[in-house]
């Protein structure tokens, strides 16, 4: 990509949810004493109330910030005719990880480009452990330090990828993070194309997954990863030769150990074709690799790769077991450019629990156990560390570069910036319901194009104008000095 | 090698509408009549198979809803609302959770692996089992498939200690007696369930699922006459030390003594016992739990069986974890150089699959599963039947057709799940997981070594 500092974010422009009812935290209720004085939607700062043929309506719930509002309009209505309450439908929604809050807050920030400024927590979630009970740390020496930001730039998030000073391309993103890998198959193609615009709009990438490269995708060839995994779905030379960063995925996060399973129902004519598969039969990768049992091997496939295309950056896909240090470090010295570790905590389009909850360790803590033998080892600056399983928000992603990553790898993230609720029946019958995770034809064409990218953008903007914020308060004035630095966050129960 | 070990799963309906995450769905007043309801538009077509049971008045609506609040979100006048399941939030304790529950019965329908998509929705770490990961292989160590059948992962144990060595004479002759052992297809034991009311029906049904499974059910005395004659050899009668020398049951194989006093006397008392061959002596999970195994593996003892909570506790400890025993024994008895004179069993809260290769890897040779096998059959663990009351899904209505199926459904979906774990850390003998605690990771050591050094709070800081 090799641009320079003159890279132009995209706009953020507002883009409301696609259904009819967006869910918030939190209802109004009018009852019917209501007499329509507007004195409602003199107070509401925040676009709750309408006034429709003289007739006062409680139009968007969903903007409603319940009992942190500083001048609550069911205090001011003369005739007592409005009432808060909790929405029952925000219980029903998210999990441990993706809070109801964390979900609310991520549509937030793809509906406006901002985090919330009240009545919701978009910062952590409820897990109890690892990133929800982790936090940036502000010292209070911070205050008395000069402001290094005071010239008036902005902190550079931009990463650079290729650390290895050899023939391949420099590549550089202008944000922390890219799509992690999402196969054709386990995605419609419009939320494909969604990510990939969005990524090219943002100056990151976005990997296909495993489930070959779609035509679609071509105009977008500089922003793409292709992936390489283990059933080689969809891989030719061609696809290969067409990008600058090619990811072998060793493991998966969700399933480390055992391979991808695309069901049955999924595999429709597009689909098979791409993957040179039967319409309707299920498909299993393997796993492992079965040409890779040591880093010899592992070597020659990397060689492999580079034999085909000279320029690609190589990136190295593996879980996070015992042993993911060595893992790691076997990975440099194979000729890797980027070794990306999956915590257990990762996505997937269809898994089995056992293996979800407990194969493999969380990416908190592979991640300083990498850094850590990395640096030990001093090839540490020679390759770049990438860290995705379960990053949720931009708090999470300064965490983890805090432990010592250089970026992330979003998934689940971007598929709640299109309207994902985390009802887990991505692999039923004709997929998400939603329209997300399906090839089914009617349930894909609920996601536009146009739309599913701007959401993306909007959401990845707010994290971005975020990250800046947290940065500057920390004085940190590019997020490379933000790596590996953990004096800037604490454990709350080790504090 | 042995014939590759397979239990034959078939799918085997509730009996009863089944209680669901997915809650009431509720309609206001004020419906608009469109052409074009939302719940026409429904992609499961919940609406339109809806139905209503009338004698448990559940309606269909309710629990075969998938969550995915379309409706909620497409109805013009924002009539339709949900909320998670009152019934559902009311079943089972703080242990035995609504989630464990519903997953068993899953299993028990389908003997299938639960699966799911998205990434895992639960807590970071818990107590006990959920303080630990299992390890996998990747590029420098091979994994294993066996889920798929493509290599063959074996999920054998012994039962019956094995000596330190075997001495040969000149003639090259074995000088010792021939080790005996049980050879168990699978390092799980079913036991009667200390809760609900246990009719002959379900005697019967736990006992033909043991010996379809190749192992072994774990009764009392008042429950033996209960279980087919056929399945004798199937059945390992528990007894008390004061009756145990009147207790021989003829045909069966191992026995189990609830140990209570000494251990130079019970040993002495065994001694004189020879039928069964194989005895195992249960002892409490609880403070000194490992010195109390040493003494007995001391004292000649082959099988051990350490009995926790139905919690998964020590006894007279609830803050420490089933786990915690089964890996101190384990370790105290590798110290002594006695670990493979005795096998270790371990009881207690054993409530998902991941428990037993976890239960393993800290150190167990096998693990007794006791109330999953009554939750299999649709137990809702509400405890009524405690109190005289009338059972909601009429336990003693089951015949012991239906409920050997229903766990043998669940025990094939744990073998899968055991071979999915072993395969991911490409361990192809279940004997070989026995504590192989390095193979693991511990949030106790993992939490503490990662974290503990960060950066530290002081007067004035912020913390975002």
């Amino acid at each position: 990509m090799n641009r320079e500092r003159g890279f132009v974010f995209p706009e953020v422009i507002k883009t409301p949810s696609r259904f009819r009812n967006p869910i918030g935290k939190y209802r109004l209720n009018r009852s019917k004493g209501c007499i329509s004085c507007g004195k409602c939607l003199e107070t509401c700062t925040r676009d709750v109330h309408a006034m429709v043929k003289g007739k006062a309506l409680v139009r968007n719930h969903y903007l409603c910030v319940g009992y942190d509002c500083e001048n609550p309009c069911h205090q001011v209505c003369p005739v007592k005719a409005l009432s808060l309450r909790r929405n029952p439908d925000f219980e029903t929604m998210g999990d441990y990880r993706w809070s109801p809050d964390l979900l609310v807050s991520a549509w937030h920030m793809a509906e406006f480009g901002r985090p919330p400024e009240k009545g919701l927590e978009y910062r952590t979630g409820n897990s109890g452990g690892g990133f929800d009970k982790l936090r940036i740390l502000f010292s209070n020496k911070l205050k008395d330090r000069v402001d290094c930001n005071s010239n008036g730039l902005e902190p550079d998030l931009a990463v650079e990828l290729n650390r290895r000073e050899d023939n391949a391309h420099r590549i550089r993103i202008e944000v922390p993070f890219y799509g992690g890998g999402m196969s054709y198959g386990s995605v419609s193609i419009n939320t494909m194309l969604s990510r990939v615009k969005a990524a090219k709009a943002l100056g990151t990438f976005c990997c296909t997954g495993e489930g070959g490269y779609p035509d679609e995708l071509k105009p977008y060839d500089e922003h793409v990863i292709t992936q390489v995994a283990t059933g080689l779905f969809g891989v030719r030379e061609e696809t290969i030769q067409r990008v600058k960063i090619v990811e072998f995925k060793y493991a998966q996060g969700a399933k480390p150990g055992l391979g991808g399973h695309l069901l049955g129902d999924k595999v429709t004519p597009g689909v098979a074709r791409m993957r040179e598969a039967v319409v309707g039969y299920p498909l299993f990768s393997p796993f492992p690799f079965h040409s890779v049992y040591s880093v010899e091997d592992h070597k020659k496939h990397v060689d492999w790769i580079k034999a085909v295309n000279p320029r690609a950056l190589v990136s190295v896909k593996v879980s996070t077991p015992t042993d993911v240090d060595m893992v790691a470090v076997g990975s440099y010295y194979a000729g890797a450019h980027i070794i990306h570790l999956d915590g257990s905590y990762g996505g997937t389009g269809a898994a089995p629990d056992i293996a979800k909850k407990n194969i493999a360790m969380p990416i908190e803590y592979a991640v300083p156990k990498v850094h850590r033998f990395l640096t030990e080892e001093g090839v540490r600056d020679k390759i770049t560390v990438v860290a995705s399983g379960g990053i949720r928000t931009p708090h999470d992603v300064v965490k983890i570069i805090a432990l010592g990553a250089d970026a992330v790898c979003t998934g689940t993230a971007d598929l709640v910036a299109l309207e994902c609720i985390r009802c887990h029946n991505c692999e039923s019958g004709r997929g998400c319901a939603r329209g997300i995770a399906t090839t089914d034809p009617e349930l894909m064409d609920l996601v536009g194009l146009e739309w599913g990218a701007q959401r993306i953008i909007n959401m990845f903007m707010a994290w971005r104008s975020e990250m800046i914020r947290i940065l500057k308060k920390l004085s940190i004035s590019s997020l490379k000095d933000l790596v590996g630095n953990t004096a800037c966050i604490s454990h709350i129960d080790y504090s | 090698m042995p014939a590759k070990y397979m239990i034959h799963a078939g799918q085997t309906p509730d009996r009863f509408e089944t209680v669901t995450k997915s809650g009431i769905i509720a309609w206001e007043e004020g419906c608009l009549k469109c052409a074009v309801c939302v719940k026409k538009r429904c992609v499961y077509r919940v609406y339109e198979k809806r139905g209503l049971d009338a004698l448990q008045m559940v309606d269909s609506v309710d629990n075969q809803c998938m969550n995915c609040l379309r409706c909620v979100q497409g109805c013009p006048k924002e009539l339709i609302h949900k909320s998670v399941s009152p019934e559902y939030k009311a079943l089972g304790d703080e242990y035995w959770s609504a989630e464990i529950i519903s997953k068993i019965w899953y299993q028990a329908r389908t003997g299938k692996i639960p699966v799911s998509g998205a990434g895992y929705p639960g807590p970071f770490s818990g107590a006990g089992f959920d303080s630990m990961w299992t390890d996998m292989s990747e590029i420098v160590r091979p994994t294993r498939d066996g889920i798929h059948g493509r290599e063959y992962i074996s999920t054998a144990v012994d039962l019956g200690g094995t000596p330190r060595h075997l001495s040969f004479g000149i003639e090259g002759a074995l000088e010792v007696p021939t080790p005996k052992v049980i050879d168990m297809p699978l390092p799980v034991l079913l036991r009667v369930p200390s809760v609900g009311r246990i009719t002959p029906n379900l005697i019967s049904g736990w006992a033909v699922a043991a010996r379809r499974l190749g192992i072994f059910l774990a009764l009392g005395n008042e429950h033996i006459n209960a279980a087919p004659g056929t399945c004798l050899s199937s059945l390992m009668p528990v007894v008390e030390e004061e009756s145990l020398k009147c207790s021989a049951y003829p045909g069966t194989k191992i026995m189990e003594l609830i140990m209570r006093e000494d251990t130079h006397r019970v040993a002495e008392m065994l001694k004189t016992i020879k039928e069964p061959e194989f005895i195992s002596v249960r002892i409490p999970v609880s403070r000194g739990v490992d010195d109390r195994a040493l003494a007995l593996a001391k004292a000649g003892l082959s099988i051990i069986h350490l009995e926790g909570t139905d919690d998964g506790r020590f006894l007279d400890d609830p803050t420490k974890s089933i786990k915690d025993g089964i890996r101190s024994t384990h370790l105290r008895l590798v110290e002594a150089g006695l670990r493979d004179a005795v096998t270790l069993l371990a009881s207690g809260g054993m409530a998902m699959a991941e428990h037993v290769p976890k239960s393993l890897i800290c150190g167990a040779d096998a693990v007794f599963v006791d109330i999953p096998i009554l939750v299999a059959l649709e137990c809702r663990l509400c405890g009524r039947c405690g109190e005289g009351l009338p059972c909601p899904v009429k336990m003693d209505k089951a015949e012991p057709v239906w409920v050997a199926r229903r766990v043998v459904n669940l025990m094939a979906a744990w073998h899968s799940q055991l071979l999915e774990v072993m395969g991911a850390m490409g361990i192809r003998d279940a004997r070989r997981l026995r504590g192989e605690a390095g193979r693991a990771m511990f949030f106790e050591e993992l939490d503490r070594s990662t974290f503990a050094n960060l950066g530290k709070t002081e007067e004035g800081c912020e913390l975002e």
